[in-house]
C-alpha cells in the first residue's frame, strides 16, 4: 500500500537546513494499524505530512498503492487524497458555521456529490460514529470527543483507503479520547489502513506496527500481533 | 463541485463576516450611486436645454450673419467676428415678404448703464420687436410689452426686468417713468414678471428697447440675429431656401448668412452634453477604481482570516481551481450586492435632487446604470483574482496549522 526509499524532507528555516526527514525507507502493508511515535521536533508530523500527500519529499520515491506519487501535480495530488486519504486532526478542523451533517458533507461537495446522495452517506458516517441524534449541532454545541467524531465520520466519507491521524485523542479527556481510538479501531477491524501519530504509550501499544522516530529518522520497527499488558518498553524516554 | 455549491459556500462566507462585507458594499455602492447621481446631474441638464428649444415652438429658423461652413453653434460664433456686409433691416423687411414666414425678430444686443434719481446699475440691452413676445409669452407685472412699431421707429421707449425695476423704483410704479440710458432718456412702458428666461439671457436684469434704437445707441446697421418663425413647420425648408436666396439677392451674389433650425441647434447641445455627461460618469468611475483595490484588500483580509479552512478544503481534496473558484465567487458576489445597493441609493438620491428642484428632469440614463454595475463587477472579478490565487497557492501543511 504505501512504499517509502529514501525520503528526505528539508527545510529552510532561517539560513540553516532542517532535515525533518532523513533517508527514510518504510513499507506500510494494507489493512496495517500503525502508530508513529517520538519526542517533539521528530519529524513525525512531517513523515504523516508526506504520508498524506500533503507535504512533497526533498528528495526519494514515493509509492502509493502501486503507484509513484513523488512527481504529481497539485491538482493530481488533490485527486488521489480525495480518493485514498481520510484525515483526522488533533484540533479537529470542523468549519464552526456548518452543522456536523454539512461538514460530513463537505467532502462530497467538493467531489460534486449531487445534495441527496450526500445527505445519505454522510447521516450513514454520522450514525457510524454514534452521533445519530447531533446531526444538525454546530461544532460548537458538540463536546470535544463528539467533534472528534463528526471529523472521523468526514474522513471516512469518500470511503478512503488510508486513515491519516495527527493525535487524534489529544485534545481529549481520556473517556472521550477511548471512544475515539474504539471507533478509529473498528474502521481499521472494517479493513481501513490505519496510521496515526501519538504520545500516548497505550495506543502505541495498541497498535500492530509500531515505529519510532528520532531526528528524522525511523530507527525502531516493532511488530506485536496483540497488545502486551504491561510492556511499557515503549514508552517516550 | 457543483456551481450552486459553490455559490452556496461563498454566500455564507459574505453573510458570516458582516462588518467586513458592509464595508466593502458601501465602497462599491458609493461608486455605483456616484455614476448615477451624477450622469443624471449631466442629463437632467441636457433635458432641460431641449425642453427649453422645444418650448419656442417647432417651427423656428435662426440667423446670424456671416457664412459658416461648420453649421452648429459656429454659425452664432461667427456673428462674433463680423460680417463684410451688414445685415441690415432692410434685408429684414425683405425676408418678412417670403410667403413661407410669418414673423421675423431680429435682435441687436448689449450692455449700458441706466439712471433713475441718481441710482444707476448696469443692465443688458435686447433691441427687438414686438414678434418676440410672441416667441416667448413673457409676463408683465405693468404696462405693455413694445408694440407694434415700423422696423425704423426708434421712439426712446423701453421694457425692464424686474431686478432692474425694484433696485430702481423700488414699490414704485415704473411705467410712465423716465429713465437715462447712456446719454438718453427713455420711457418706461412696461415691466416684466420675476424669472422669465430666454435662451440663457437672464430678463430680470435685461431691457428691451425698439431694435432701431438699440441700433442708434450701438451706432449700427447690423442685426446681430434673427429668429424666423415660419408659416408651419413644413416650410421649413422652403423658408429656409428663401432666406438664403433672398439674401443672395440683396448681397451681390453673396450668401453671407448662416441659418440653422432647431434640430441643427439641439443636435449641437446634445453632443455637448453628452460629452459632459460622460466625462461625468467617467470621474465617478474612478471611484469605483479605487473600490476595487477595496475589494483586493478586503479579499486578502478574508484569505488570511481563513487559512486554516483553506488547509483543510485542500486536504479534503479541493483543486486549485476550486479554491479560486470559491474566493472568486466570493468578490463578485461582493461587488453585485454593492452594485445593488449603489443603484438603489442613485435612484434615491435622484429622486431627492428631483423634489428639490422640480423643474429639471433628473434621470440617469440606461447606459450609465449598465455599466456601472458591469464595472462594478469587472472589478470585483478582475481585484479578487489575485487574492483568490493568494489562497490556492497556499502550503496545506503551513495553512491547516493557521499560519
Amino acid at each position: 500500500m504505501i512504499r517509502f526509499e529514501n525520503i528526505c524532507r528539508d527545510f529552510k528555516v532561517g539560513d540553516e537546513i532542517v532535515h525533518a526527514l532523513k533517508d527514510v525507507n518504510q513499507h506500510i502493508e494494507a489493512g496495517e494499524y500503525a502508530s508513529i511515535m517520538g519526542p517533539s521536533g521528530s519529524g513525525k508530523s512531517t513523515l504523516l505530512n508526506v504520508l498524506g500527500l500533503l507535504d512533497t519529499p526533498s528528495s526519494g520515491r514515493y509509492w502509493l498503492n502501486g503507484r509513484d506519487v513523488s512527481e504529481l501535480t497539485d491538482d493530481e495530488l488533490a485527486a488521489t487524497r480525495q480518493k485514498f486519504i481520510g484525515f483526522v486532526f488533533q484540533s479537529f478542523h470542523l468549519i464552526q458555521r456548518m452543522t456536523a451533517l454539512e461538514n460530513v458533507e463537505l467532502p462530497m461537495v467538493l467531489a460534486g456529490v449531487a445534495p441527496a446522495e450526500r445527505r445519505d452517506r454522510a447521516s450513514q458516517m454520522l450514525c457510524k460514529t454514534g452521533l445519530e441524534d447531533r446531526m444538525t449541532h454546530r461544532p460548537d454545541q458538540l463536546s470535544g470527543g463528539q467533534r472528534q467524531r463528526v471529523a472521523i465520520a468526514r474522513s471516512i466519507v469518500m470511503e478512503p483507503k488510508i486513515l491519516l491521524a495527527d493525535e487524534p485523542t489529544g485534545n481529549l479527556d481520556s473517556q472521550s479520547g477511548k471512544e475515539v481510538l474504539d471507533i478509529l479501531e473498528g474502521l481499521h477491524a472494517e479493513g481501513l489502513t490505519l496510521i496515526l501519530v501519538t504520545h500516548d504509550p497505550v495506543i502505541g501499544q495498541r497498535s500492530h506496527l509500531h515505529l519510532r522516530m528520532t531526528d528524522g529518522v525511523i530507527h525502531a520497527e516493532r511488530r506485536h500481533q496483540q497488545r502486551l499488558p504491561g510492556d511499557d518498553s515503549h514508552a517516550p524516554a | 463541485m457543483r456551481l450552486l455549491d459553490r455559490n452556496q459556500m461563498a454566500l455564507t462566507a459574505v453573510v458570516r463576516y458582516p462588518l467586513r462585507s458592509s464595508m466593502l458594499l458601501v465602497a462599491i455602492a458609493i461608486g455605483v450611486a456616484a455614476v448615477l447621481v451624477l450622469t443624471a446631474l449631466g442629463e437632467g441638464a441636457r433635458l432641460y436645454v431641449t425642453s427649453q428649444f422645444n418650448s419656442l415652438g417647432t417651427h423656428l429658423l435662426f440667423v446670424a450673419p456671416g457664412k459658416n461652413e461648420v453649421g452648429g453653434l459656429g454659425g452664432i460664433a461667427g456673428s462674433l467676428g463680423g460680417s463684410p456686409r451688414p445685415f441690415t433691416l432692410d434685408d429684414v423687411r425683405a425676408l418678412g415678404r417670403s410667403p413661407y414666414i410669418a414673423t421675423t425678430t431680429p435682435m441687436v444686443m448689449g450692455t449700458a448703464n441706466i439712471n433713475y434719481q441718481g441710482l444707476e446699475r448696469g443692465i443688458s440691452v435686447l433691441g427687438t420687436t414686438h414678434t418676440m413676445k410672441r416667441l416667448f409669452d413673457y409676463e408683465l407685472n405693468s404696462g405693455r410689452f413694445l408694440p407694434e412699431l415700423d422696423l425704423d421707429n426708434a421712439t426712446p421707449m423701453c421694457v425692464i426686468g424686474d431686478t432692474i425695476a425694484r433696485e430702481l423704483f423700488g414699490n414704485a410704479e415704473p411705467v410712465g417713468k423716465w429713465v437715462r440710458m447712456g446719454d438718453r432718456r427713455v420711457r418706461v412702458i412696461g415691466a416684466l414678471s420675476q424669472g422669465g428666461q430666454t435662451g440663457g439671457h437672464d430678463l430680470d436684469e435685461a431691457v428691451f428697447v425698439p431694435i432701431a434704437f438699440a441700433m442708434q445707441i450701438y451706432d449700427t446697421e447690423s442685426v446681430q440675429r434673427m429668429m424666423v418663425e415660419t408659416t408651419s413647420a413644413e416650410s421649413m425648408v422652403k423658408a429656409k431656401k428663401d432666406i438664403l436666396d433672398i439674401i443672395k439677392a440683396r448681397h451681390f451674389g453673396h450668401e453671407d448668412i448662416t441659418v440653422m433650425d432647431q434640430g441643427t441647434i439641439l443636435d449641437t447641445f446634445n453632443k455637448i452634453f453628452l460629452v459632459l455627461t460622460s466625462t461625468l460618469a467617467g470621474i465617478a468611475a474612478i471611484s469605483l477604481a479605487v473600490a476595487g483595490t477595496l475589494i483586493m484588500n478586503v479579499m486578502l483580509v478574508a484569505v488570511s482570516q481563513r487559512t486554516a479552512e483553506i488547509g483543510l478544503l485542500k486536504a479534503l481534496g479541493a483543486r486549485r481551481g476550486q479554491i479560486i473558484g470559491l474566493f472568486l465567487t466570493e468578490a463578485t458576489m461582493l461587488s453585485l450586492l454593492g452594485a445593488v445597493v449603489g443603484v438603489l441609493v442613485g435612484y434615491a438620491c435622484i429622486e431627492l435632487l428631483r423634489q428639490v428642484y422640480p423643474l429639471i428632469d433628473f434621470r440617469a440614463p440606461d447606459w450609465a446604470v449598465i455599466s456601472a454595475v458591469l464595472m462594478a463587477l469587472a472589478s470585483g472579478l478582475l481585484f479578487g483574482i489575485m487574492p483568490a490565487r493568494r489562497a490556492a497557492d497556499l502550503d496545506p501543511v503551513e495553512a491547516l496549522a493557521g499560519h
